[in-house]
């Protein structure tokens, strides 16, 4: 006769199991996110077909809708944004890691990192009352007296110097993700082995030498998913940018014009949808940026991993 | 000979140049973030009085504070919480000692990475979707399960680095005194990590506690106090961006003190946490 089980792997068992299950909960919850956002979006998608993607027209009293102002305002901006960032992130780390005197060290460091976790909003208000006169007096109103006619930089400036725009838009969204990509990047180089750096010193190699052809190319699959990960952060942020870029639909045609991203359009219209479509339309550019951000995220993902793995 | 002093000058003039582009920039980035902090405290103190702590939302031009807003906000976030962190930890933990090796585990890690910074928006819409829109009504529950949806992923991240550093004797002495895994996980593991689980909780808080993004078109907005959160819940990023992007005055003002409050609840959990964390490596 078998001996029966002892209660305690009854339990043992059942706990196994309920941990199983929160863990596919997230499994769940991705993709039921997914499934909505395609279901919730298809009259839309259904209607305009393709050229939901590629025209610009967005009218809610026509009852058509073209998203490709929203998304190319949401590739420009995350795009921009970055390119500003990236060298100052970078600069950042470089000092943290390699410059800095020892008692500063832990200080600057501690304080990006907590910067790192302000709430948007408050960069958008800030972006808002404090920046856009700032940028509208010294920044936009100089360049746009000093652009010559019909060349391209007055081209590149044209629009309402108000201060607010795609070009304001994106500086507010470097120094957002600032710290956090300064962050994540000061962290990769701490796990290059001092060995090595100390062989590189050792040889003879200038401190610029040290970082750009042994520390960096060391961290380099670690340091590109770092970047995209602060890509991932731009492409879906919402309050930093819906307080600044000028929100109107109209294809972007200068750095000063008034935009919009997919995230700043819905989170101004969503709640004042008054038709299904006008839903349904909103919902469709929610699933092109899940789209877009799950590629990117993903991507960034992998490359940590591999990096992590590595160390 | 000549030219090697040539090219050793030009290595050091590039050296000197990136040097001072470094330095620069950090200058650069410190100044921009200090300005932020000082134009939240500056605007931010002059609009925080006991009102804003007693009373409720105004209309424009009338006397009032955030009462309702703070009072909501926090309701939905321990709501948040509660959930997130029943989820959290147990998905956490299972990665961290059962599944986490299988490929079905690594599924859920990759799932994971990309849910913890996913936009926070498409939460939103997501629960606007299934508990808004079938329910014809804006609740504050619908805003706490948003919250809580964010709030998941850096818990399950955390409990399972948390729970991979735990020596390996621990378990086995556990499980050579005859006791079942879970019962080891239980009562040894998540005792032995409660203070850096507690750090991770802490830093999902502080995620949490400014998101406005999902709180649009789920908690939505409400004039007057109430804990009922079956209802629109008022909560204080979405106050904050209402009022800021309102004609008035006062109203700004309103919003600059929220700002601050969410700002530095916000900074000062952060710090908590990590204090716990070092004293946790402390000991």
């Amino acid at each position: 006769m078998r001996r029966p089980r002892p209660r305690g792997a009854l339990v043992a068992l059942v706990f196994e199991w309920v941990c199983c299950g929160a863990a596919t909960l997230l499994l769940v919850a991705l993709g039921w996110l997914l499934v909505s956002l395609v279901v919730g979006g298809w009259p839309a998608l259904h209607k305009f077909g393709f050229g939901f993607l590629t025209t610009a027209t967005w009218n809610p009293v026509t009852e058509v809708y073209g998203a490709a102002g929203p998304i190319v305002g949401t590739l420009v901006t995350a795009a921009l944004a970055l390119i500003i960032s990236l060298p100052i992130a970078g600069g950042v780390a470089f000092f943290l890691t390699e410059l800095c005197p020892a008692p500063l060290r832990r200080p600057i460091g501690t304080a990006v990192e907590l910067l790192a976790g302000i709430p948007s909003i408050v960069y958008g208000m800030w972006g808002l009352f404090v920046f856009a006169p700032l940028f509208s007096q010294y920044v936009q109103l100089p360049m746009m007296t000093a652009a010559a006619p019909d060349s391209l930089l007055e081209k590149l400036t044209t629009g309402i110097p108000n201060g607010s725009g795609i070009l304001s838009a994106s500086i507010i969204l470097a120094i957002m993700i600032l710290p956090f990509m300064a962050a994540t990047l000061r962290e990769l180089l701490l796990t290059v082995p001092a060995a090595v750096r100390e062989s590189a010193y050792g040889l003879g190699a200038t401190t610029a030498e040290v970082v750009m052809s042994v520390t960096l190319p060391y961290v380099r699959t670690g340091a590109i998913g770092a970047v995209m990960l602060g890509l991932g952060r731009a492409l879906g942020e919402t309050m930093a940018v819906t307080f600044i870029i000028g929100n109107s639909h109209r294809f972007p045609k200068s750095l000063f014009d008034s935009g919009s991203t997919i995230a700043s359009t819905i989170a101004n219209e969503f709640t004042e949808a008054s038709t299904p479509m006008h839903t349904a339309a909103l919902v469709a550019l929610g699933l092109v940026l899940f789209v877009i951000t799950f590629i990117v995220l993903g991507l960034a993902r992998l490359m940590l991993r591999n990096q992590v793995a590595k160390a | 000979m000549t030219i090697s002093t040539a090219r050793l000058a030009r290595r050091r003039a590039t050296d000197v140049v990136f040097k001072i582009f470094c330095v620069v920039v950090t200058a650069l980035a410190l100044i921009a973030l200090a300005a932020i902090l000082w134009s939240l405290l500056t605007k931010g103190i002059g609009g925080l009085n006991l009102d804003v702590f007693t009373r409720s939302t105004p209309a424009p031009g009338s006397r009032g504070g955030l009462a309702n807003a703070i009072v909501g906000s926090i309701a939905m976030c321990v709501l948040a919480m509660v959930m997130a962190l029943t989820v959290g930890l147990l998905a956490g933990t299972w990665l961290a000692e059962y599944g986490g090796r299988s490929a079905y585990g690594g599924v859920i890690r990759f799932l994971n990475d990309v849910l913890l910074s996913a936009p926070s928006i498409l939460v939103g819409l997501f629960v606007y979707e299934i508990l808004v829109a079938p329910f014809h009504s804006f609740s504050g529950l619908a805003g706490a399960v948003a919250l809580a949806m964010l709030a998941v992923p850096v818990i399950v991240r955390t409990t399972e680095d948390v729970l991979l550093l735990q020596a390996a004797t621990l378990r086995e002495a556990g499980v050579a005194l005859g006791a079942p895994l879970s019962f080891v996980i239980r009562t040894i593991l998540w005792r032995s990590a409660q203070s850096s689980l507690l750090t991770g909780a802490l830093l999902a808080f502080a995620r949490i506690s400014g998101e406005t993004a999902p709180l649009l078109f789920t908690a939505l907005n409400n004039q007057f106090f109430s804990l009922d959160l079956r209802h629109p819940t008022a909560n204080l990023p979405v106050v904050i961006f209402n009022f800021a992007l309102s004609a008035y005055d006062d109203w700004r003002r309103l919003a600059w003190a929220g700002a601050l409050l969410i700002a530095g609840t916000v900074l000062a959990v952060t710090v908590v946490a990590r204090i716990v964390a070092q004293e946790q490596r402390r000991s």
